[in-house]
């Protein structure tokens, strides 16, 4: 690893403020950055590290909701009380993610900013990759592509948002808090993250100088039927070919309302409001699963060896509507 | 571990040679930074890595408080590794994804090859070294023989410090993946729960179902 310099923030106006120093980034867990910094791939010349300005509570909401502030970690957010009794499919989601030992580690504001895990990203060797080297081209695009994106990608990119936790958060309409040089401000999750265009060397829409400080969950409308499916190459430790965060509102036998996000299949989480509309008011039922999923997976094309991922996300969709709507 | 003698023992012998060596690359590496070099130059910034000079700080490790002066980028397993000579801590992927790293941080199992060393003041750090209970092994270390839960013994130390964590987290009652309904807020301790809570830790010699057994056995007793 190359040699970096090192500060330690005391409270949030510090860390904003070192983190203003030339090609400075924020350390929280440190479990993807300091990977991608072995590999060369984020070349800080300093790091600030965050773990001690405070924002790792959750709190409830005066509106109901939820706040899990940035620095908590992924393992204690998913064990929350109030996370799993009231948000289990945020639960399901995170424990879905890594391995313990990373959970553990892990923040949820860096787990919003995790870097994709296309291997062209990941490994130097390749010459060609415009998100690390903006401007070299995609190695993916004629490369192999079996874990790459279905929708949303450009010319420029086919990489997929690797979290889990990203897709329940879209599910469930967080919004992302945020403080910088400038001040504070709130972003829901589904203006968060970008789709590449011709700029994939920039993930979200958060500026380099500001600090994520909470996720705001909204008040649970989706607490007893939510299911999160995670389709993958083993059952345990492994990254999402697809994945599927269904929730729903139910009444008896009716959907009230439905939510649904699709992971691994785009440069951000996927949600199509059309495709949720189709259920709610109806029964649920597989072949009106079927239609949602269709319309959510409008436009998808396929690359070289990514085919298969079409028919597996509607079937995810079809499979973790179902499952969410038998949980109780 | 002394029922094992092939391994642990033979482990502190053949690695001596092996660590003197890693020792001076380390030094060397850690030389080779000292002059301002365009060779380190931030890509596409112009920017020079600037000589980062080693740091003062104390690492607690095994109730020890160890001073310490490196520079910010050693990782606590380096650290653990190659100054304060715990060498039951292994490096394998050294990319968090095989968990032979695993130590424990105030209690809780991370990676140690992912983390700074410098990140670590004041918490209390637990290597395998300091799992047994004075002289007598660990329940979950008796267990691990008694039960044959190893082969060549490299990912061991580092299955040993999770599967401590894997026990208390279990007997806490948090969730993972396999756990049916996160709602509820006890969890019982199968086989299921067990692998996948120990899917961190790779074993190349694919000794994974003698360590759920000899997890199971540990957890069953009292203190494990």
């Amino acid at each position: 690893m190359r040699a970096i310099d090192f500060d330690q923030a005391s409270d949030p106006a510090s860390a904003i403020r070192l983190v203003q120093q030339a090609n400075t980034k924020f350390i929280g867990g440190g479990t993807n950055l300091l990977d991608l910094m072995k590999g060369d791939v984020e070349q800080p010349l300093r790091l600030v590290d965050i773990n001690h300005i405070g924002h790792d509570q959750i709190t409830e909401l005066p509106n109901g909701g939820l706040r899990i502030g940035a620095l908590a970690r992924n393992s204690d957010t998913a064990n929350h009380a109030l996370v799993r009794s009231r948000y289990p499919l945020l639960t399901q989601a995170l424990l879905s993610g890594a391995s313990p030992q990373l959970r553990n580690m892990a923040t949820i504001g860096g787990n919003l900013l995790q870097r994709t895990r296309c291997p062209y990203f990941m490994d130097t060797a390749f010459a060609m990759c415009n998100k690390r080297a903006p401007g070299s081209g995609c190695g993916a695009r004629e490369g192999y592509n079996r874990m790459h994106a279905i929708l949303g990608a450009s010319s420029a990119c086919i990489a997929v948002n690797p979290s889990d936790m990203n897709v329940a958060l879209a599910a469930l309409d967080a919004v992302i808090q945020v403080s910088g040089p400038k001040g504070e401000r709130s972003i829901p999750i589904a203006g968060f993250h970008r789709l590449p265009g011709t700029m994939p060397q920039v993930d979200t829409v958060l500026h380099p100088t500001e600090l994520i400080t909470a996720v705001d969950l909204p008040p649970p409308a989706f607490t007893r039927h939510t299911h999160y499916l995670k389709v993958r190459e083993r059952n345990s430790y492994a990254f999402a070919l697809v994945s599927a965060a269904a929730a729903l509102e139910m009444d008896g036998a009716t959907v009230r309302q439905a939510r649904i996000a699709l992971g691994g299949v785009a440069h951000k989480p996927w949600r199509v409001p059309a495709a949720e509309a189709l259920l709610a008011g109806q029964p649920l039922d597989e072949a009106r699963c079927l239609q949602a999923a269709r319309v959510l997976l409008d436009g998808a094309q396929a690359f070289k060896d990514n085919g298969f991922k079409i028919r597996l996300a509607e079937r995810a969709v079809v499979r973790a509507l179902l499952e969410a709507g038998e949980n109780a | 571990m002394s029922d094992q003698p092939s391994h642990p023992a033979d482990d502190a012998d053949v690695d001596a040679s092996r660590r003197g060596f890693m020792q001076s690359a380390l030094l060397v590496a850690g030389a080779a930074q000292l002059p301002l070099s365009s060779a380190n130059a931030a890509p596409g910034t112009g920017a020079t890595v600037p000589f980062v000079p080693a740091r003062p700080f104390t690492l607690n490790v095994n109730g020890t408080e160890h001073q310490l002066s490196l520079e910010p980028r050693v990782t606590l397993l380096d650290a653990l590794r190659e100054v304060l000579q715990l060498t039951g801590t292994k490096k394998g992927c050294d990319r968090g994804q095989c968990g032979a790293c695993t130590v424990l941080v105030d209690g809780r199992r991370v990676n140690s090859c992912l983390t700074l060393a410098i990140m670590h003041q004041g918490a209390k750090i637990t290597t395998i070294e300091g799992i047994a209970q004075g002289g007598d092994l660990a329940p979950i270390q008796a267990a691990f023989i008694e039960y044959d839960a190893f082969q060549c013994g490299y990912c061991t130390p580092g299955q040993i410090c999770s599967a401590v964590a894997c026990i208390a987290e279990i007997k806490a009652g948090t969730a993972s993946a396999v756990t049916p309904d996160v709602r509820q807020q006890t969890v019982a301790f199968t086989d299921p729960e067990i692998r996948e809570r120990m899917s961190g830790n790779l074993c190349r010699c694919g000794a994974y179902n003698n360590i759920v057994t000899a997890i199971q056995a540990a957890s069953a007793q009292a203190g494990a």
